[in-house]
């Protein structure tokens, strides 16, 4: 999932600038598990703005954020309370921020940063695992991303910044190559540590990413 | 020869190779390279040239290279992958060949996080070990990474470095093995201080027969406080300091004289140990001290070749 944090009330309320009127857009799918955009925060966000003498003029929390198909059907429900804002604050990620700048022309504002995509450890924790490269090579590496788990993403790590199976860039966390080592080691397989890896495609996806399903290309071919 | 440079020199002729290395300043002075190039000119076969340490801005190893090659020196271009991508680092190594610059120390690079501007995005496009195989097709295939034909030699003693002292222990002459069959021609060490355990990892390197592949030369950081010897012991990650020698700077009356002592006889120690070709002294900030303790360890004159 998209892990996202609040903003800060302040930096919010400054990106606002003298917007009278609000309409507020939350998610109902990641950014309610990272209590950063559910009903709770949508609702508490809306009381913190009129105490500071702003009108809310409406809020959804849609379904899922990103969904722009969606966005603009309820963005249709609700025209009228869109219309009455004078902006559109939205407590999602930045997919979700921006499946409402499709949807509407009101000046739309982020009220969360976006952190990584996360798996979730327990409720309210996350770690990021996948960094999205668009050429996966679990295989190779005892299902431990390298790419993400190293600090500096090396392909023939560790590096000599390795202390104790930690990170010297941050002795909080493991070091990504040192886990690989384990595994691989676990299951028998210690050899391919030896293997050189050469240089990647980190192109594998131009940005910025599209996609669409083969069978559901305009003309496309069903067996495709 | 690969480059017929002076250290590739020394090193094939078995010689016990001196190599120091010189700060570039944070400013374009080429009168603060030239001067320290001349300094310890006598004292060491060959001189690297750090690139951007610990991720702090300065001269870029490129022209202060150029610089000391001017000199007569025969510099060791260090190149890391923490600030350019394959497209940079391949055309610095062009720019290095036309300068006449000969060796070439290929490394990952530390994270931009110890640095001066640690919000700067970082590259990491490829790693040490792609560098080192990349450097390598160059000169002997003649090929880019891409593929494509390069117009001309380009000549590079190619130099890793490794750590000794990181973990997982039992893994680091596996990474050393992989850099040699990358097509690493020389290696520096981590600064050594824990002999024993340096011998430990060499012999290692010597069972594996790693030794007739590569040239290893033992890295000596020069101890000048005691605050020094601590800061190197808790932050540095790879420097182990046995505590014995912390208590005998802090019990020295000559903290500086002592420091020196221990760094020779660890380059005393060093020079016993199979396979290992050579030292590779970096005095950080105290590049003065370099023809002292080269000449009180015995190795002065070097070799002319």
């Amino acid at each position: 999932m998209i892990i996202t944090k609040q903003k800060p009330f302040e930096v919010v309320l400054e990106e606002l600038g003298d917007a009278k009127s609000v309409f507020l857009v939350g998610c109902g799918d990641c950014a309610t598990l990272c209590e950063t955009g559910g009903e709770d925060q949508v609702k508490e966000m809306g009381q913190k703005l009129e105490s500071e003498g702003k009108k809310v003029a409406g809020s959804v929390v849609l379904e899922v954020g990103c969904h722009e198909l969606d966005a603009k059907k309820q963005f249709r429900v609700q025209k009228d309370e869109i219309a009455e804002a004078d902006v559109i604050l939205v407590m999602s990620c930045g997919a979700g921020t921006q499946a409402a700048r499709a949807v509407t022309d009101k000046p739309v504002f982020p009220a969360n940063d976006t952190l990584f995509l996360g798996n979730i450890l327990r409720y309210g924790n996350f770690e990021e695992k996948c960094s999205l490269c668009g050429d996966c090579i679990l295989d190779e590496t005892g299902a431990i991303c390298p790419v993400t788990r190293c600090h500096k993403g090396i392909l023939n790590g560790p590096c000599g910044g390795t202390d104790k199976g930690k990170c010297e860039v941050d002795p909080d966390k493991e070091c990504g190559w040192t886990l690989i080592y384990q595994q691989l080691e676990k299951e028998g397989r210690v050899e391919a540590m030896k293997e050189y890896r050469p240089a990647k495609n980190w192109n594998a996806v131009l940005k910025p990413g599209n996609f669409v399903i083969p069978s559901r290309r305009k003309g496309g071919d069903e067996g495709e | 020869m690969k480059a017929g440079t002076n250290l590739e020199r020394v090193l094939e002729a078995g010689q016990f190779a001196v190599t120091a290395e010189i700060g570039p300043p944070k400013g374009g002075s080429a009168k603060v390279i030239a001067s320290k190039g001349e300094m310890l000119a006598h004292a060491a076969d060959a001189f690297n040239v750090t690139d951007n340490q610990t991720a702090v801005v300065r001269m870029c190893s490129l022209s202060a290279c150029g610089i000391l090659k001017q000199l007569g020196l025969d510099p060791v271009m260090q190149m890391l992958c923490r600030d350019k991508n394959r497209i940079g680092l391949q055309s610095d190594v062009l720019g290095a060949v036309a300068l006449g610059i000969g060796n070439l120390l290929c490394l990952t690079g530390d994270h931009v996080k110890f640095g001066n501007h640690p919000s700067s995005k970082i590259v990491f496009d490829i790693d040490s070990v792609q560098l080192i195989a990349a450097v390598k097709m160059m000169r002997d295939e003649g090929l880019f990474i891409s593929g494509e034909e390069i117009a001309g030699p380009t000549p590079m003693f190619i130099g890793a470095v490794e750590n000794p002292y990181a973990d997982p222990f039992e893994f680091r002459t596996t990474r050393l093995a992989k850099k040699v069959k990358a097509g690493a021609d020389f290696i520096q060490t981590q600064a050594i201080f824990d002999v024993g355990k340096f011998a430990r990892w060499m012999k290692e390197i010597c069972d594996r027969g790693l030794d007739e592949q590569v040239h290893i030369l033992a890295g000596i950081i020069p101890v000048k406080a005691v605050g020094m010897a601590r800061y190197m012991r808790d932050y540095v990650s790879g420097v182990e300091i046995p505590d014995e020698m912390i208590q005998r700077l802090e019990g020295a009356k000559d903290v500086q004289e002592e420091g020196i002592q221990i760094i020779l006889e660890i380059i005393e120690e060093v020079k016993l140990i199979p396979g290992v070709h050579g030292v590779h002294i970096q005095a950080v900030g105290w590049e003065k001290i370099v023809p002292e303790i080269v000449e009180r360890a015995g190795l002065l004159p070097r070799p002319m070749m």
